[in-house]
C-alpha cells in the first residue's frame, strides 16, 4: 500500500516531466492520451487506496528526511487516512474527467502540450496538498497549486489582462500563504510538530496549544484558507482567474484547489475546536462571503463570471460550516459542489466553445436546441446548485442550513438568504443563455453546434454524479427512520471532529421542504422575468439604480484595494527612491566624502609656498612649545 | 591540508595565468576551479565520515603575538566553500563567448578573489579571517575597475572606502577581544571564550563593530547605497562574484564570530541589529518594486534576502544559523542564476532597461522557462532551495519574536510582486521591436542556465545534504553557549 | 678658569644669542636663498659658540667633539645646499624665494 500511496502524485509528475521535456513532433491525441492516462493511473491507485481506508487504520508513509536543520525537523511523509483518501478520491476523479473533455476544448489551440503538462503538474501538486502528512509538505502542494494556477490564468500569455489576473492570483494568495507560515511557525514553537499525524492522530502535541495562542495559530492559518479560498477580504482574485481555459476554472478555480483552504481547516479541526473566537471568524468571514458572492453574480453577464462568484459564494457556504464545527458537512458540500461545479463550468466552456469565444449571455440565449447534451447536464448542475432534492447539492447544503438553525438563527436567515439568490442568479444565466431568441450575431448562430463527444461524455457523468452523489451524506434524523445511514460522516468520524445535528426527523423535513420553497419560487420569479416576459439583461450603460450599479462593480473592492494598498504602496516606493535614497542615506553616505574633501579645501590654503610664512610658523610653534613647556 | 590545497590551488593558479598569458587564460582557469570543485567535493566526504585531522592546519605565524595561521574546515565551512567551487566555474564559463580584454588578467583576478575567500570561509583565527577578507576587496576593486562599465572609477573608489572603512570596525572589535584572552591569542575558541566573560554591555559594544563591519558587506540598510551602483556597474561576472560569494563573507562572519562569541550581548543589545535587517529586508524590496533596469532591481532583491539571513541569524538559534547557511548556498546559486540571465539580456538588448522588453517568452520559450524557474526559486516557492532557506529564518525569527516574523516575512509577499512584475514586462505579453529578433540561446547559456535550475530544484526537494552536514558543526557552535 | 679675564660663560652665551638671533632675523627679512643660506650658518655657528662655551664651563669635551660633527655636517650641507642653489639659479633665474613659491596647493 504505501508503495501505491507514494505512485499516486508520481503518476502526473511522471504526465508533466514527459510531455514538458520528450512531446517534441508527437501528435495531439497522444499527447492528450498521456496527460489523462497519468490521472486515469492516479484515480486507479486512489480507489486501491480509499479501499484499504475503509476499514483500515491511518497511515503514514515517509518519503524520505526532508528538512533537518537543528531542533526544526519535517520529513516528507504522506498521510492516508479517510479525509485524504476521499479527497484524493474525488480530486483524481474529476481531473481525470477534466483531462478528458480539455483534449476537446484544447484541441485547436497552439499551447495544448503545454496545457496538459501544466495539467498534470496543478494534479501532482494538489495531491502532494491533500496527502501531506505535514503542514510544511502540505505547504509544499499548496504554493504548487497557486504557481499552477498562475500559469493556467496567463496561459495565454500574449494578452496582458490575462498576465494581470494571473500576477493577481499569485500575490493575492501570497498574502494567504504568509498568514499560513505564521500560522504553522506558531504551531511548531508551541508544539514542537508540523505533522498531522503527531498533532492530530496521536492527539499529543496539540496540547502544547491552547488560549490566545491557539486564537491566533488557527486564525493565521485561516488568512491562508481566506487566500486560497477566496474569502473576504481576499477574494477579488477569483474572478479575474476566469481569464484561464474554462477547463482550468472548472478543475482548479472551482472542483479542487479552491477548496483547499476547507481541506485545511477540516485537517486542523481540533485546532479550531480549541478557540471560538478563531471558528466565530471563519463563520463571519464565510457568511460574508456567501452574501457578497451571492450578490454580486446577479448582476454579472458573463457566464463564467456568475460562475465564478457562485463559486465564492458556494465556498462561504463551506467556511460557515467549518466555524460551526460541522467539519464533515464542509467536506460533503466540497465534494458535492466539485462535482456539480465541475459540471456547470465545463457546460459554460461547451456554450463557449459553441459561440466561438463569446461569453457574454446577453448573446447568448435560445441555445436548447442546438446542444441538446450540454442544455440538460447544465440543468442538472444548476437545479443541484440550488439544492433540490434529489440532486447532490440538496443534501449538503440543506444540512449546512440544519447546522445554521440549530446554532444561529441569524447566520441561518442570511444563508437562506444566500441561497435564494444561488437559486436566481442560477436560473437566470441558464434562462439567458438556454431559452428566448438568439441574441447574437449570424456568424455565431451559423457556427452553433453540440459539441464533440469528447467533451459531452465527461458533463453526462459529471451530470450523474451531481444527481447521486449526495446520497453519500443522507442526513442522519430523517436516515436513520428510513435505513440509510450517513456513509460520510461515519467514514470521517474519527478523522475530523464531529459535531452531529440533534433536529428531530421531522424539523429535517420541514427544514428541506422551506429551503426547497424558497429556492422554488426564487427559480419560478427568475423564469417569469427572463422566460414569460422574456426581460433582457441591462446593458453596461443602461445600469442606472444604484445598487446595480454597486453589485455590477463588485462593491468597489478592487478599487478599494487599489486606493488604500496599491496606490499607497507605490507612492510609498516612489518616495523612498526618489527622496530617501538617494537624498538622505546615501546624502549622509556621500556627505561624509565631501566633508572629509571640504575640510582638506580649507586647511591646504595654509601652504602658500612662501618659505617665509613657513619659517615664522615654524619659529612661532618652537616658541609656543617652550613657553607650553614651562 | 586539504584546506590549504583549496586556497592555494586558485592561488597558484592565478599566479599562472597571470605568466602565461592571454591566450590559455580561460582553459586554465575554467580547469582550475573544476579541479577545485572535485577538491571541495573530497572535503565534503571527509567531513561527512568524520576524518577532520586532514581538515584542519594550524601553524605559529608570528609568535610573540601568539598570531597563528590556522585553518579548519568544519560544517559550516564547507557549504560555503562548496557554494565558492560550485559557483566559480559556472561565473568563469558565464564568460565564454564574451570579449574581454585581458582574460589573463581577469581570470587571474577571479581566480585571486576565490582564493581570499576560501580562506575567510576556512579561517580558524580572527586576524587570519580579517586578512582573507580584506583581500579579497583588491582583485575586485581591480576587475570593477578595468572592466566596469560607466562611472566606474567614483563607484569603485566609494565601494572600495566604504568597505574599508567598515571593516575597521571590525579589526577594533577583535583587538578588543583579543587582548582580554589570558595568552593573546586570536584563535576562535579564544576568542570565544574571552568574549563571553566580557558584561553583556561590554559585549554589545564590540557586536556593534562587528555588526557594521558585516553590515557595509552584505549590505543591510542603511550600509547599502554603494552596492546597487556597483553591482550595476561591475562587469557581469564581477557582480556576481559580489553577490554570490562575496557578502557571504559577512553572513558567515556573524555566523563564525559574532552569534558565538558575544551571545549575552547580542541577546540584550543586539535587537537593532535584528531591526534594522527586518527593515533592510522591507525597504529593499520596495525600492526593488520601483527599478526600471534588471540589473538594479536584482540588487535590491539580495539586499531584501541578505537582511533575512542576517536577520535570521542573528537570533542565534539553531534553527536560524542552519537556515541562513543553507540560505546563503541558495541566494548564492540564484544570484548567478539572476545575473547570468542579465548578462543574456544584454548581449542581445544592450541594457536591462525593462520598458524596452516584452514578449520574449512567445520569441525564445526556453529562456523563458528557465528564468520563470529561477525567479520562482527567488521567490522562496516550495520545491526550490529559496524555500528551505527563508522558511527555517521565518521560522528562527519567530522564536525570537513574532513580529521579526511578520515583518521579515513580508518578503514572501513584496519578493512576489517585484519579481513578477519584472517577468511579466520582460518575458510575457507580444513580442515588440526590441525583442522580435531576440536570438536563441546558446548551448553554452543553456546549458548554465539548467544547471543552475537543476540546483535550485534539487537543493529544495532534497536538501539534507547540505543540511545535514551542519549539524556536527552546529552542534559544536551553539553547543558552545546554549 | 675664564681664558680671557673677566669675560665669563654667561658672555659667550649672551653672544650666542645675539648671533642666533641676527640669524633668524635674517631668515624672516631676506628673501634672497643665499643670504638666507648663510644666516643659517651664522645660526649654527651661534650654537657652536654655546656648545664650545658649556664645553669649557663643565670641562667636558664631548660638546667640543660635537662642534666638529656639526662643522663637517654643515660644510656638507654647505655644498649640497649650494649646488642646489646653482640648479635654481640656472632653471629659474632667480633665487629670490618670493619668486620660487611654487610649492604650494
Amino acid at each position: 500500500m504505501e508503495r501505491l500511496v507514494t505512485l499516486i502524485p508520481l503518476f502526473p509528475l511522471a504526465g508533466f516531466l514527459y510531455i514538458t521535456f520528450l512531446s517534441k513532433g508527437l501528435s495531439r491525441s497522444f499527447v492528450g492520451t498521456v496527460g489523462a492516462g497519468a490521472i486515469l493511473l492516479s484515480f486507479v491507485a486512489s480507489v486501491l487506496v480509499f479501499s484499504t481506508q475503509l476499514h483500515g487504520e491511518p497511515v503514514v508513509v515517509k518519503v524520505f528526511d526532508w528538512i533537518t536543520a537543528g531542533s526544526f525537523e519535517v520529513d516528507f511523509a504522506f498521510l492516508v487516512d479517510p479525509l485524504s483518501t476521499i479527497y484524493l478520491l474525488f480530486i483524481t476523479g474529476v481531473a481525470f474527467l477534466i483531462h478528458v473533455y480539455s483534449a476537446g476544448y484544447m484541441h485547436d489551440d497552439e499551447g495544448f502540450n503545454r496545457f496538459f503538462a501544466y495539467l498534470n503538474l496543478f494534479v501532482f501538486f494538489m495531491l502532494i496538498l491533500v496527502l501531506g502528512d505535514s503542514y510544511l509538505t502540505m505547504f509544499v502542494g499548496w504554493e504548487g497549486v497557486g504557481l499552477c494556477s498562475y500559469m493556467l490564468i496567463g496561459f495565454w500569455y500574449k494578452d496582458m489582462r490575462n498576465n494581470d489576473a494571473a500576477k493577481k492570483a499569485f500575490i493575492v494568495n501570497r498574502i494567504g500563504d504568509l498568514g499560513f507560515i505564521l500560522g504553522m511557525v506558531l504551531v511548531f514553537i508551541y508544539c514542537g510538530t508540523l505533522s498531522f499525524g503527531e498533532l492530530y492522530i496521536m492527539d499529543t502535541a496539540i496540547s502544547g496549544l491552547h488560549g490566545e495562542v491557539a486564537t491566533a495559530a488557527a486564525i493565521l492559518l485561516f488568512v491562508g484558507a481566506m487566500g486560497k479560498s477566496a474569502q473576504i477580504p481576499l477574494h477579488t482574485w477569483l474572478p479575474d482567474a476566469m481569464a484561464g481555459p474554462t477547463p482550468v476554472s472548472a478543475l482548479i478555480h472551482a472542483a479542487t484547489m479552491v477548496t483547499a483552504g476547507i481541506y485545511m481547516v477540516a485537517r486542523s479541526s481540533q485546532l479550531f475546536q480549541m478557540s471560538e473566537t478563531a471558528s466565530a471568524v471563519v463563520v463571519i468571514a464565510g457568511l460574508l462571503t456567501s452574501l457578497l458572492g451571492a450578490t454580486i453574480a446577479l448582476t454579472q453577464n458573463d457566464i463564467k463570471k456568475v460562475l465564478a462568484y457562485s463559486t465564492v459564494s458556494q465556498l462561504g457556504f463551506m467556511f460557515v460550516a467549518l466555524g460551526m464545527g460541522a467539519y464533515t458537512i464542509a467536506v460533503f458540500h466540497v465534494i458535492t459542489h466539485a462535482f456539480f461545479k465541475a459540471l456547470l463550468f465545463l457546460g459554460s466552456g461547451s456554450v463557449i466553445h459553441a459561440m466561438g469565444g463569446e461569453q457574454d449571455i446577453r448573446r447568448m440565449g435560445g441555445l436548447k436546441s442546438h446542444m441538446p447534451v450540454t442544455y440538460w447536464t447544465f440543468l442538472i448542475g444548476t437545479i443541484a446548485i440550488c439544492g433540490i432534492f434529489p440532486f447532490a447539492g440538496f443534501f449538503s447544503k440543506d444540512q449546512i442550513l440544519a447546522h445554521a438553525l440549530e446554532h444561529n438563527i441569524p447566520v441561518f436567515a442570511l444563508l437562506m438568504l444566500a441561497s435564494m439568490g444561488t437559486a436566481f442568479y442560477m436560473f437566470r444565466m441558464f434562462y439567458l443563455t438556454f431559452h428566448g431568441h438568439f441574441r447574437g450575431s449570424h456568424e455565431q448562430e451559423h457556427h452553433l453546434h453540440e459539441s464533440p463527444r469528447v467533451m459531452t461524455i465527461p458533463l453526462v457523468v459529471l451530470a450523474v454524479l451531481s444527481t447521486v452523489g449526495g446520497f453519500i451524506g443522507f442526513p442522519h434524523a430523517i436516515g436513520e427512520s428510513i435505513g440509510i445511514h450517513h456513509w460520510l460522516d461515519h467514514f470521517l468520524e474519527n478523522t475530523v471532529v464531529m459535531s452531529y445535528s440533534t433536529l428531530s426527523a421531522g424539523s429535517e423535513v420541514i427544514l428541506a421542504v422551506v429551503a426547497m420553497a424558497a429556492a422554488a419560487v426564487m427559480i419560478w420569479y427568475a423564469f417569469s422575468v427572463y422566460v414569460k416576459k422574456g426581460t433582457r439583461a441591462l446593458e453596461d450603460d443602461e445600469v442606472e439604480s444604484q445598487a446595480h450599479r454597486l453589485l455590477a462593480n463588485k462593491y468597489w473592492f478592487d478599487e478599494l484595494y487599489d486606493a488604500t494598498i496599491r496606490r499607497p504602496a507605490d507612492a510609498l516606493s516612489g518616495w523612498l527612491s526618489r527622496l530617501v535614497e538617494p537624498r538622505m542615506i546615501d546624502g549622509a553616505v556621500e556627505g561624509s566624502g565631501r566633508l572629509t574633501r571640504w575640510s582638506g579645501e580649507a586647511v591646504r590654503t595654509i601652504q602658500n609656498g612662501s618659505l617665509t610664512t613657513y619659517l615664522l610658523a615654524i619659529i612661532a610653534g618652537v616658541i609656543l612649545m617652550l613657553i607650553w613647556l614651562n | 591540508m586539504l584546506t590549504l590545497a583549496l586556497i592555494a590551488l586558485p592561488l597558484i593558479s592565478a599566479l599562472l595565468i597571470f605568466a602565461l598569458g592571454a591566450k590559455p587564460a580561460r582553459t586554465l582557469a575554467l580547469g582550475s576551479s573544476l579541479l577545485s570543485l572535485l577538491l571541495s567535493l573530497g572535503a565534503y566526504y571527509l567531513v561527512h565520515a568524520g576524518q577532520t585531522e586532514l581538515l584542519a592546519f594550524d601553524q605559529a605565524w608570528i609568535g610573540p603575538l601568539g598570531l597563528r595561521f590556522a585553518f579548519n574546515l568544519d560544517g559550516i565551512s564547507l557549504v560555503l566553500v562548496l557554494l565558492t567551487a560550485i559557483t566559480t566555474p559556472l561565473i568563469i564559463c558565464s564568460t565564454w563567448n564574451k570579449e574581454i580584454s585581458n582574460p589573463h588578467l581577469f581570470h587571474g583576478l577571479t581566480l585571486l578573489m576565490v582564493a581570499s575567500m576560501t580562506g575567510a570561509f576556512t579561517a580558524a583565527d580572527g586576524l587570519v579571517f580579517y586578512l582573507f577578507y580584506e583581500i579579497a576587496l583588491i582583485p575586485i576593486f581591480f576587475i570593477v575597475m578595468s572592466w566596469g562599465g560607466e562611472n566606474r572609477v567614483r563607484i569603485t573608489l566609494k565601494f572600495f572606502l566604504y568597505t574599508l572603512f567598515g571593516s575597521l570596525f571590525m579589526l577594533l572589535s577583535l583587538l578588543y577581544v583579543y587582548h582580554h584572552t589570558p595568552n593573546g591569542s586570536f584563535a576562535f575558541e579564544d576568542l570565544y571564550a574571552a568574549g563571553r566573560m566580557l558584561s553583556a554591555g561590554e559585549q554589545g559594544l564590540v557586536f556593534a563593530g562587528l555588526f557594521i563591519a558585516f553590515a557595509v558587506k552584505m549590505p543591510v540598510f542603511p550600509f547599502h547605497t554603494w552596492q546597487p551602483a556597483t553591482y550595476s556597474t561591475a562587469p557581469t561576472a564581477g557582480t556576481m562574484l559580489l553577490a554570490a560569494i562575496m557578502l557571504k563573507m559577512a553572513t558567515y562572519g556573524l555566523v563564525r564570530i559574532a552569534v558565538p562569541m558575544l551571545p549575552d550581548g547580542i541577546m540584550e543589545y543586539g535587537s537593532w541589529a535584528i531591526v534594522l535587517s527586518v527593515i533592510s529586508v522591507v525597504y529593499a524590496s520596495f525600492m526593488a518594486i520601483v527599478q526600471k533596469d534588471y540589473k538594479l532591481l536584482i540588487a535590491y532583491s539580495s539586499i531584501a534576502h541578505v537582511g533575512l539571513i542576517s536577520a535570521g541569524v542573528l537570533t542565534g538559534t539553531d534553527t536560524g544559523i542552519a537556515g541562513g547557511t543553507f540560505e546563503m548556498f541558495s541566494h548564492g546559486v540564484l544570484s548567478v542564476g539572476l545575473f547570468f540571465v542579465y548578462d543574456i539580456l544584454e548581449r542581445r538588448m544592450g541594457s536591462g532597461e525593462m520598458a524596452r522588453m516584452g514578449g520574449i517568452r512567445e520569441v525564445n520559450p526556453l529562456f523563458a522557462f528557465l528564468f520563470f524557474a529561477i525567479v520562482m526559486g527567488s521567490v522562496a516557492l516550495p520545491f526550490t532551495s529559496g524555500f528551505v532557506g527563508e522558511f527555517l529564518l521565518i521560522q528562527s525569527l519567530a522564536t525570537a519574536n513574532i513580529w521579526y516574523a511578520v515583518f521579515g516575512g513580508l518578503t514572501v509577499i513584496l519578493g512576489a510582486v517585484y519579481m513578477l512584475r519584472a517577468f511579466q514586462l520582460m518575458m510575457l505579453g507580444e513580442a515588440n521591436v526590441h525583442t522580435r529578433s531576440f536570438a536563441a540561446l546558446s548551448r553554452q547559456e543553456t546549458i548554465l542556465l539548467s544547471i543552475i535550475v537543476a540546483l535550485v530544484v534539487v537543493a529544495g526537494i532534497y536538501p539534507a545534504p547540505l543540511l545535514d552536514i551542519q549539524a556536527e558543526a552546529l552542534h559544536n557552535l551553539i553547543g558552545s553557549f546554549h | 678658569m675664564e681664558l680671557i679675564p673677566g669675560v665669563t660663560t654667561e658672555h659667550y652665551l649672551v653672544l650666542s644669542l645675539i648671533l642666533f638671533c641676527l640669524g633668524i632675523f635674517g631668515i624672516l627679512y631676506r628673501r634672497n636663498a643665499i643670504l638666507m643660506f648663510m644666516c643659517v650658518e651664522l645660526m649654527l655657528n651661534a650654537s657652536n659658540l654655546a656648545l664650545v662655551a658649556f664645553s669649557r664651563m663643565w670641562g667636558d669635551t664631548g660638546g667640543q667633539v660635537f662642534v666638529f660633527f656639526i662643522m663637517v655636517v654643515a660644510a656638507a650641507e654647505v655644498a649640497v645646499g649650494l649646488a642646489i642653489l646653482m640648479l635654481l639659479y640656472r632653471n629659474m633665474g632667480t633665487t629670490q624665494t618670493d619668486v620660487l613659491n611654487k610649492m604650494k596647493w
